[in-house]
């Protein structure tokens, strides 16, 4: 490595770059504590306690787990967000994997082609929000004046106890920019050897694509699944502005009414008990995750 | 790295003249019609920010409006403190970026060049705690800013960039990491400080990393909600995005030409990032993706 021998940490020099190390990393040493040891700690703490800000945390023990065990709107937002989760997150990523295919192929405009599908993914998630609710529009929407040309009658999509979801889940795939632009560089590091012993047993272009390039792009997919599954159950900011949860309840996600149960009802406990079970659920979806894609997941070197 | 959209195309693409033709036809016609549905909301949103009010609500609709009414803009301004909370929306960014820019680099620093004992667990748990979804840290982290004092101010928005973010960290060290270790050794023997060394040769080879970090951290400030909605509470410090959803929800979705309006400011300098930062954009999006 270092072509210098570096001192032991015990000799003088040693402990000056211990010090300087420490100058360098005290900003983190604080951050990390302040802002996430503490907190994540404390968390834990409450989650067992009855907490309203307004007075002392009271020890309930398993009381809050209990509650929300009995809690119909707790297994309605946990419904709710699976639901979404569940055609969200595959939905997403095969599209943007099949945009990102489609890119890879074309030899005309693609910088601008993918200019143009990464900028969506930019724009804050407020006007986001805010124009999709009048693309969806029931009366004079976007949506239901192109539907109208083919002679549809559109719904009122948001305000529907059937379509709300349906049209959030559609309203993500505007916003998968990033993923494409992953993809699509996933697929141009692919060394080009590596379809040469496929082309040498007459592979098609079909073969090629699934047999070579998919398999080693494999790991980044499998990343953006785990970066997918952490995100997608932790939904708040558009359906909060778009539907607030409603109607009747159909798009209440489990941040949602975390959230609520923490700053609305000031139920603080309570609202870091559901933190720690989506925790939980991140954590055991990953493990499934890991363990399913175990098979198919390819590492080069391995 | 060079910039991939002018790499050749799908080397496993058959080249058979006619019918790789016929093929790149399809993939042209079908991405561009692609490309015009992930523009319509955007244009759909700048067509209603022009009309007027009768006009937004003509069925079926006028696409390019009859005679563009720039008034719609002063009037959306004004409707709302617009520039107050785009003030309050540049104030968080600019001091949060320029904070992560440098409480990060010096900790990536310390994580890749310094020999600290416990230095590997601590990356590692570092590294770890990204997996923690923001609930689960919301409610006692309010508590910590509440005992601070700083509810209702902008600072819970911009001060704990200050204190580095574990993405940043994980990101800058990776890219450090890349650095010759023989330049910072030549620095040493020159009798260079650790800090000299950080300033002078660290930061200008990584300027490529610090750059993407900041984009970032401008993108986060400017798109962020639930943070000002958890801790702002006077309309005055509202940033844009709690200020245009606070509007919105009073408005009862009427006023939609104001509200394009409204958006379109504040999706503009994201789009004037975009078109001066879209190589670096790109670059960090695929280093986070890919070269983990």
């Amino acid at each position: 490595m270092s072509p210098v021998a570096r001192e032991p940490l015990s000799s003088r020099v040693g402990r000056a770059e211990f010090r300087w190390a420490m100058l360098f990393i005290a900003p983190w040493i604080i951050g990390f504590g302040v802002f996430l040891a503490y907190p994540v700690v404390v968390s834990l703490f409450y989650s067992f306690c009855e907490y309203s800000v307004l007075a002392k945390p009271v020890w309930i023990g398993a009381g809050n787990f209990r509650d929300l065990a009995d809690d119909d709107v707790f297994w309605i937002s946990l419904w709710n967000t699976f639901r979404f989760a569940a055609f969200a997150l595959p939905l997403g990523m095969i599209f943007s994997l099949g945009l990102a295919a489609m890119l890879h192929i074309c030899a005309i405009g693609r910088a601008t082609f993918r200019a143009i599908f990464f900028l969506p993914s930019l724009v804050p998630v407020v006007a986001n929000a805010i124009v999709w609710m009048w693309m969806f529009n029931g009366e004079y929407g976007l949506l239901n004046a192109g539907l109208k040309v083919f002679g549809q009658q559109g719904a009122n999509w948001l305000g529907d106890p059937f379509w709300s979801m349906p049209a959030l889940i559609f309203m993500g795939f505007w916003g998968v920019g990033g993923s494409i632009i992953i993809f699509l560089a996933a697929f141009q590091e692919v060394p080009v050897e590596m379809y040469e012993a496929a082309e040498l047993d007459g592979a098609s272009s079909w073969q090629k694509f699934w047999g070579v390039t998919v398999p080693l792009i494999s790991p980044v997919i499998f990343f953006q699944l785990i970066t997918g599954i952490i995100g997608v159950l932790q939904v708040f900011a558009a359906p909060y502005i778009m539907t607030g949860g409603g109607p009747m309840r159909r798009t209440l996600f489990y941040s949602m009414y975390l959230y609520d149960n923490a700053f609305r009802y000031l139920r603080m406990g309570y609202a870091c008990a559901m933190a720690w079970i989506l925790f939980l659920l991140i954590l055991a979806l990953t493990l499934v995750a890991t363990k399913i894609s175990a098979r198919y997941v390819h590492y080069q070197g391995s | 790295m060079s910039d991939l959209a002018s790499a050749p195309n799908a080397p496993w693409l058959e080249r058979k003249g006619s019918r790789e033709m016929i093929l790149q036809a399809f993939v042209f016609v079908g991405l561009g019609l692609l490309a015009v549905l992930f523009l319509l909301p955007l244009l759909w949103m700048v067509s209603t920010s022009l009309k007027p009010i009768e006009e937004t609500m003509k069925m079926p609709p006028t696409f390019i409006p009859t005679s563009p009414k720039w008034e719609n803009f002063r009037e959306a301004v004004q409707r709302i403190p617009f520039l107050r909370y785009f003030g309050n929306t540049v104030w968080v960014s600019v001091l949060g970026t320029v904070g992560v820019v440098i409480s990060s680099s010096l900790v990536a620093y310390g994580f890749a060049f310094l020999r600290w004992p416990g230095r590997d667990l601590f990356f590692w748990l570092t590294v770890a705690t990204m997996m923690i979804p923001f609930p689960v840290i919301m409610v006692p982290l309010y508590g910590v800013f509440r005992k601070f004092g700083m509810i209702g101010t902008l600072m819970p928005l911009w001060l704990p960039a200050w204190f580095g973010s574990a993405w940043d960290i994980f990101l800058m060290r990776q890219f450090f990491l890349g650095i010759p270790k023989d330049l910072l050794d030549a620095a040493r023997i020159d009798g260079a400080t650790e800090f000299q060394i950080w300033r002078k040769i660290v930061l200008p080879v990584a300027a490529p990393v610090m750059v993407v970090v900041g984009l970032f951290h401008v993108i986060y400030s400017w798109n962020d909600f639930l943070g000002p909605l958890l801790y702002l509470t006077k309309q005055e410090k509202y940033t844009l995005s709690l200020g245009l959803q606070f509007y919105q929800s009073q408005s009862g979705g009427t006023e939609w030409h104001l509200l394009m309006a409204a958006s379109v400011l504040m999706v503009l300098p994201v789009l004037v990032l975009f078109l001066l930062g879209q190589r670096a954009l790109i670059r960090g999006i695929t280093m986070t993706g890919i070269k983990m």
